[in-house]
C-alpha cells in the first residue's frame, strides 16, 4: 500500500482485514516516520518503540485468530501527554512531572486498549494544557508541519502536528477552551470536542475540571466518528460522566439527515477575523446553501463576555487542581529548602512555567475571600447566560457554523503578549463554557498555504448530527487529502 | 461559653470518594489508590453509604436535612492533604440545626441530674486527611486515613463548663454508636474534638473573644483542656489583659496550652464548589428509608426504662449507654418478668465478669435466656443467692443452662419439706427462747434468729421461702 502514513483509519482497517498489511508493518511505518521527522517537529515528548511493536504484534495475532476487535485494532493512536497510560511517562509537558510515570490507565486509555489500538507516543502540548500554541511546553515548542516556522496551535499542538505529519493515524487531545479545534484548524485536520460528560475525564490531568473534555484528532470525519465511538460512554469513576446510550457514530454517518438549518452567529465574524479565513468560511456557507440547507443569521449576545468568564472559571479551577503538585509525594522537589513553606514555594517556582504560574495566581486571586462573589460567582452566572444564548439559537437551527480561529497558524514567538494569545481562542471558548459539542473541519488554505478550519457547533449529545453535517462538506471537498511536504 | 467542633469518622467499608477500604492499624500507605494519593488525573466519586450515615446522624439529632448534598473544595497547603484541598461542605452543610440531649451530674450518685438540649449549628461531611509522623530528622506521611468519611458536628456556643462539654461528648458519642454511624474510638482517632471558648462577666449578653483549643484527643483531655483555658482567660482578664483571638494547642500530658496561630494568620480557604462532583438530590423517600432505621436514643430509653420497668436510676443509667446492653436487659426482663433482678445481675455480675475476662457482651456465652432462667430459679427459691452466684460464674465459663449446673453441682435448694424441716424449725425455736419472746412481743425481725440454725441443720440447702413459712406457721401456734 502506497503512502501508508497518510491513510485514514477506514482505509487501513480494510487493508488490515484483507491482510494486505500487518499491524506490525503499519507500526513500523509510523515509527520510521516519527524518527525521520520528529527532530524537526518536536511533536512527541516520548515514545516507546518496543511497547508499540508488542501491541501491534498482539493485534496481528488477534486478527490471525479471527478475534479482531474492529476498525481500531492495530491502528496507531497517539495520546496527548496529559492522558495517563500505565507504566508510561505522564509529564503534562511540565518540568514538575518530567520524571513522573503513571501507575494507572485513564479510562480512555483502557477503552482504546480494549478496541485494540496501538498506543503510540506521548504527545507534546502546552504545559498542563494551558496555551494556544504549544510554546508553553517545558520541552520546547512543537512546530507546524505545514510551515516549520509556525506553531501547530495548542494546547494539543503535538497531537495535531504528529497526525498532520503522518507519524500516527489518529490522536487524542484535550479541549478546555479550543485546545483540540484550534490546532486541528492550524494543521488541516478534523478535531472534535465532545459534549461535556460524554467522554470520561478519569486519568486526564485536570486543567479546568468543568471545561476539560478529551476528544479525537483524525484525518476524516468518519475516522473521528470511529475514535469517538471507542472513547465515549459512561464511566462510574467520573461523577461528571453522562449516563446515556452511545450510538454507533460511524454507522449513523450513513443516514441521510440533511438538509440542515445552520445558524451563523454574527458575533463570530467581527473585527479581527483574517479576511482569507472569513472568505473560506463564506464559501463553506455557500456550499451548504447550495445543498438546500437553510442558513440564517443568529445572535449569541453574551459572546463578548466569554473570554473574561473563561479566564475566571478556568484559572480558579486550575489554581485548585494544580495545588497537588507540591513536591511532597511525587513530581519535582526543590533540592534546597529551609522549611515546609520554602519547599512548596521553591518546588513550584522551579517546576511550573510562566503561563501556569500566571494562571495559578489569577485563579487564586479570583477565589480569595472578598473577591469570590465579584469574580467566580459572577462568572458562573454569566456562564449560564452564555449557555442560554446557544440553547436559544438551537430553537431555530440544528447547528452553528463559525470560523474555528480568527487567524491561521502564527509564527513561533509572534504572540509574546499573553492577552494576544488568549484572543486566539475567541471563537472556541464559548463552546466549552456552554458544554456543547463542536468540531473543526478543514475548509481551505490561505494564499500562504496554511490550513483553514471551520467550526461546527452542535446540540448537547448530538455528536451524530454534527459529524453528519461535517461529512456532507468533507465529501464535496478535497482539503483533507492534502498533506504537508516534510 | 463553650462550643465544640467534633469530628466523627463514619464507619464505611470504603473511603468517601473511592473504592479503597478504610481501616486502622494497617501497614502505612497500603489503603491508597490514585484518588487517595491525589495523583494526576484521579477523580472523586461519592460513597453513598457515607452520605446515608450523615443523613441518619442528622435525623437522630433532629437536624434539618439539606435537599441537596453539595461539595466544596477547601484549599490549603499541608503535607497530610494529598490534593492540597479537602473536599468538604461549605455553604450548604448536609444537616442544619438539631440538638444533643445531655444529662448533668445529679446531686448524688443515685439521683438523676438535670437534662438539657445543646443546640447544634450544623453537621457537614468531608474527607479525612493523612497522618504525619515526625521523626528526629524527617517526617513521614501515612495516607491510610486520608479519604475516610468524616462528619464535622458543630455546636452552638451554649455550654458553660467543662462538665457540660463532657456530658455533651458522652451523649453525642453514644448517639453515633447507637446509630451504627461510628465506633467513636478516640484512641483510633474516630472521634476528635476542638473547643471554642470565650468568657464574659455575669450579666453580659454578648460573647467574649473566642479562643479555639485544638487536639483534645480524649474525653478527659476535653474536660481538662477546657477547664484550663477558662482559668487562663480569667487570669488574663484579671491581670488587666485582653483575650486575643487565636488557635491554641492543648498538651494533655502537661496540662498546658500554647498558641498555634492568631486571627491574622488565619487561612483563606478559597472555598468553591467542587467541579468534579455533581450535587446529589435527597428526596423525602430517601430520608424516610433512613428514618425507619433510626434507633431509640439513650435518654428516651432511660425515661422508658424508669417508667416501664420501675428500675432505680442507678441501674438505668448504666444500662442505657450501650445499645446492646439495653437490648440484653429488655430481653432478659421480658423472659423472666423481674426487671430489677435482671438489671442487678447484668450491672453487677455480668459486667464484672465481662470486664475481668475482657469479653464483649456479644461474645458472652450467657445469653438473656440463661440469665432469665437463673433469675427465675432465685425468685422461686429453688436456688439460694450464694449458690446462684456460683452458678453464674460456672455459666459464664461454660455457657450451660443454670438449671443443668444447679442439678449437676448440687446447688439446688431442697425443693420441699421432707419432714425434717419442721423438726429443725421446732429445735431452733426451742433453742432460742429470747427470740421467741421478742417475736411474740411483735418484733417481726426476730424470726431471722431462727433461720441460721435451721439452715445450718439443712447444710444450707433449705428453701428459704419454705423455712420462713414453716417458722411462721409454728410460731403462730405457740
Amino acid at each position: 500500500m502506497a503512502d501508508l502514513i497518510y491513510q485514514p483509519i477506514t482505509q487501513l482497517a480494510a487493508a488490515l482485514d484483507a491482510k494486505q498489511i500487518s499491524a506490525v508493518e503499519l507500526t513500523q511505518a509510523v515509527i520510521a516516520r516519527t524518527k525521520a521527522v520528529n527532530g524537526r517537529l518536536n511533536a512527541f515528548n516520548s515514545f516507546d518503540e518496543a511497547d508499540a511493536l508488542a501491541q501491534a504484534g498482539a493485534s496481528d495475532a488477534r486478527r490471525a485468530a479471527g478475534q479482531g476487535r474492529g476498525a481500531l485494532d492495530g491502528i496507531p493512536v497517539g495520546l496527548k501527554d496529559v492522558i495517563a497510560v500505565q507504566g508510561q511517562p505522564l509529564t503534562a509537558s511540565s518540568r514538575m512531572l518530567a520524571k513522573f510515570v503513571s501507575p494507572y490507565d485513564a479510562t480512555v486509555t483502557q477503552q482504546l486498549k480494549r478496541a485494540g489500538a496501538v498506543l503510540w507516543g506521548r504527545l507534546n502540548c502546552d504545559e498542563f494544557a494551558m496555551g494556544s500554541s504549544t510554546e508553553n511546553s517545558a520541552f520546547g515548542p512543537a512546530v507546524n508541519p505545514w510551515d516549520l516556522t509556525r506553531v501547530p496551535g495548542g494546547s494539543s499542538g503535538g497531537s495535531a502536528a504528529a497526525l498532520a505529519a503522518g507519524t500516527t493515524v489518529a490522536t487524542l487531545g484535550s479541549d478546555t477552551g479550543g485546545s483540540i479545534r484550534q490546532p486541528a484548524a492550524f494543521c488541516g485536520l478534523v478535531g472534535l470536542k465532545p459534549t461535556y460528560g460524554l467522554v470520561s475525564r478519569f486519568g486526564l490531568v485536570a486543567f479546568a475540571s468543568s471545561l476539560d473534555q478529551i476528544g479525537p484528532f483524525a484525518r476524516t470525519v468518519e475516522d473521528a466518528a470511529i475514535v469517538l465511538g471507542a472513547i465515549a460512554g459512561h464511566d462510574e469513576r467520573d461523577s461528571t460522566s453522562y449516563r446515556a446510550t452511545i450510538p454507533n457514530y460511524r454507522a449513523e454517518l450513513g443516514g441521510r439527515r440533511g438538509p440542515w438549518k445552520l445558524g451563523i452567529p454574527k458575533e463570530y465574524f467581527a473585527a479581527g477575523l483574517d479576511p482569507e479565513i472569513g472568505a473560506a468560511v463564506e464559501r463553506a456557507i455557500a456550499f451548504y446553501r447550495s445543498q438546500g440547507c437553510e442558513v440564517k443569521p443568529v445572535s449569541l449576545p453574551h459572546t463578548q463576555y466569554c473570554l473574561d468568564t473563561y479566564y475566571i472559571i478556568a484559572t480558579a479551577e486550575a489554581s485548585s487542581n494544580l495545588a497537588r503538585y507540591d513536591g511532597i509525594r511525587y513530581g519535582h522537589r526543590a533540592a534546597q529548602a529551609s522549611d515546609l513553606v520554602d519547599l512548596y514555594a521553591r518546588s513550584r517556582a522551579e517546576g511550573f512555567g510562566a503561563e501556569v504560574k500566571r494562571r495559578i495566581i489569577l485563579g487564586t486571586y479570583v477565589l480569595s475571600s472578598g473577591y469570590y462573589d465579584a469574580y467566580y460567582l459572577r462568572a458562573q452566572k454569566v456562564r449560564t447566560l452564555i449557555r442560554e444564548d446557544f440553547l436559544r439559537a438551537y430553537q431555530e437551527v440544528d447547528a452553528l457554523l463559525t470560523p474555528t480561529s480568527p487567524i491561521p497558524a502564527f509564527k513561533i514567538g509572534e504572540k509574546s503578549d499573553p492577552l494576544a494569545m488568549y484572543l486566539c481562542d475567541i471563537y472556541t471558548i464559548g463552546v466549552n463554557l456552554a458544554g456543547l459539542p463542536a468540531l473543526s473541519v478543514p475548509c481551505g488554505f490561505t494564499s500562504g498555504g496554511l490550513p483553514i478550519g471551520m467550526q461546527l457547533i452542535g446540540q448537547p449529545f448530538n455528536e451524530s448530527g454534527l459529524l453528519a453535517i461535517a461529512q456532507a462538506y468533507e465529501r464535496a471537498h478535497d482539503w483533507h487529502t492534502r498533506h504537508p511536504s516534510l | 461559653m463553650i462550643g465544640l467542633e467534633v469530628h466523627v469518622q463514619i464507619k464505611t467499608c470504603s473511603k468517601v470518594f473511592t473504592r479503597v477500604a478504610t481501616g486502622y492499624g494497617e501497614p502505612p500507605n497500603t489503603l491508597t489508590d490514585p484518588v487517595v494519593l491525589g495523583l494526576p488525573g484521579a477523580l472523586p466519586v461519592m460513597n453513598k453509604a457515607a452520605l446515608d450515615a450523615s443523613i441518619k446522624a442528622g435525623l437522630l439529632l433532629g437536624c434539618e436535612i439539606a435537599p441537596v448534598c453539595k461539595w466544596d473544595r477547601k484549599n490549603y497547603f499541608y503535607p497530610d492533604s494529598p490534593k492540597n484541598y479537602q473536599i468538604s461542605q461549605y455553604d450548604q452543610p448536609i444537616c442544619l440545626g438539631g440538638s444533643v440531649e445531655i444529662e448533668l451530674p445529679g446531686a448524688a450518685r443515685n439521683l438523676m441530674g438535670e437534662h438539657r438540649q445543646v443546640a447544634l449549628t450544623r453537621i457537614h461531611l468531608e474527607e479525612d486527611v493523612g497522618k504525619l509522623n515526625h521523626g528526629a530528622t524527617d517526617s513521614l506521611i501515612d495516607f491510610n486515613r486520608a479519604g475516610t468519611p468524616l462528619m464535622e458536628i458543630v455546636s452552638e456556643p451554649v455550654m458553660h463548663s467543662a462538665e457540660e462539654a463532657f456530658a455533651y461528648l458522652t451523649s453525642l458519642r453514644a448517639t453515633m454508636i447507637y446509630g451504627g454511624i461510628s465506633d467513636c474510638d478516640m484512641e483510633k482517632g474516630q472521634l476528635r474534638c476542638d473547643a471554642n471558648i470565650s468568657i464574659r462577666p455575669v450579666g453580659q449578653t454578648t460573647l467574649g473573644t473566642k479562643v479555639e483549643l485544638k487536639n483534645l484527643n480524649s474525653i478527659s483531655y476535653v474536660s481538662a483542656g477546657i477547664a484550663h483555658e477558662i482559668k487562663r482567660q480569667i487570669g488574663v482578664l484579671e491581670r488587666g489583659g485582653t483575650i486575643v483571638q487565636e488557635t491554641r494547642d492543648f498538651d494533655g500530658t502537661t496540662g498546658t496550652s500554647q498558641s498555634l496561630r492568631s486571627k491574622e494568620m488565619a487561612h483563606d480557604y478559597r472555598y468553591f464548589p467542587d467541579p468534579d462532583l455533581m450535587p446529589v438530590k435527597i428526596d423525602a423517600s430517601w430520608q424516610d428509608r433512613l428514618r425507619a432505621d433510626c434507633p431509640e436514643l439513650p435518654f428516651p430509653k432511660q425515661r422508658r426504662f424508669l417508667e416501664r420497668y420501675q428500675i432505680p436510676f442507678t441501674l438505668a443509667s448504666v444500662l442505657i449507654w450501650d445499645r446492646g446492653l439495653a437490648d440484653y436487659f429488655e430481653e432478659t426482663a421480658r423472659l423472666c418478668g423481674k426487671p430489677q433482678m435482671a438489671g442487678n445481675w447484668i450491672v453487677n455480675d455480668l459486667l464484672r465478669e465481662l470486664g475481668a475476662s475482657g469479653q464483649t457482651l456479644a461474645q458472652s456465652k450467657v445469653r438473656p435466656s440463661h440469665l432469665a432462667a437463673l433469675v427465675q430459679l432465685v425468685d422461686s427459691g429453688a436456688v439460694l443467692t450464694n449458690a446462684a452466684k456460683e452458678i453464674f460464674i460456672a455459666m459464664f465459663a461454660s455457657g450451660e443452662t443454670p438449671g443443668a449446673i444447679a442439678e449437676r453441682s448440687g446447688l439446688k435448694a431442697a425443693p420441699a419439706d421432707t419432714g425434717e424441716l419442721e423438726q429443725w424449725c421446732r429445735d431452733a425455736i426451742t433453742a432460742s427462747p429470747k427470740a421467741l419472746a421478742e417475736f411474740k412481743a411483735g418484733k417481726d425481725s426476730a424470726i431471722n434468729a431462727f433461720k441460721g440454725p435451721v439452715m445450718k441443720a439443712a447444710k444450707g440447702k433449705a428453701n428459704p421461702k419454705l423455712v420462713d413459712e414453716t417458722l411462721r406457721r409454728l410460731l403462730a401456734q405457740m
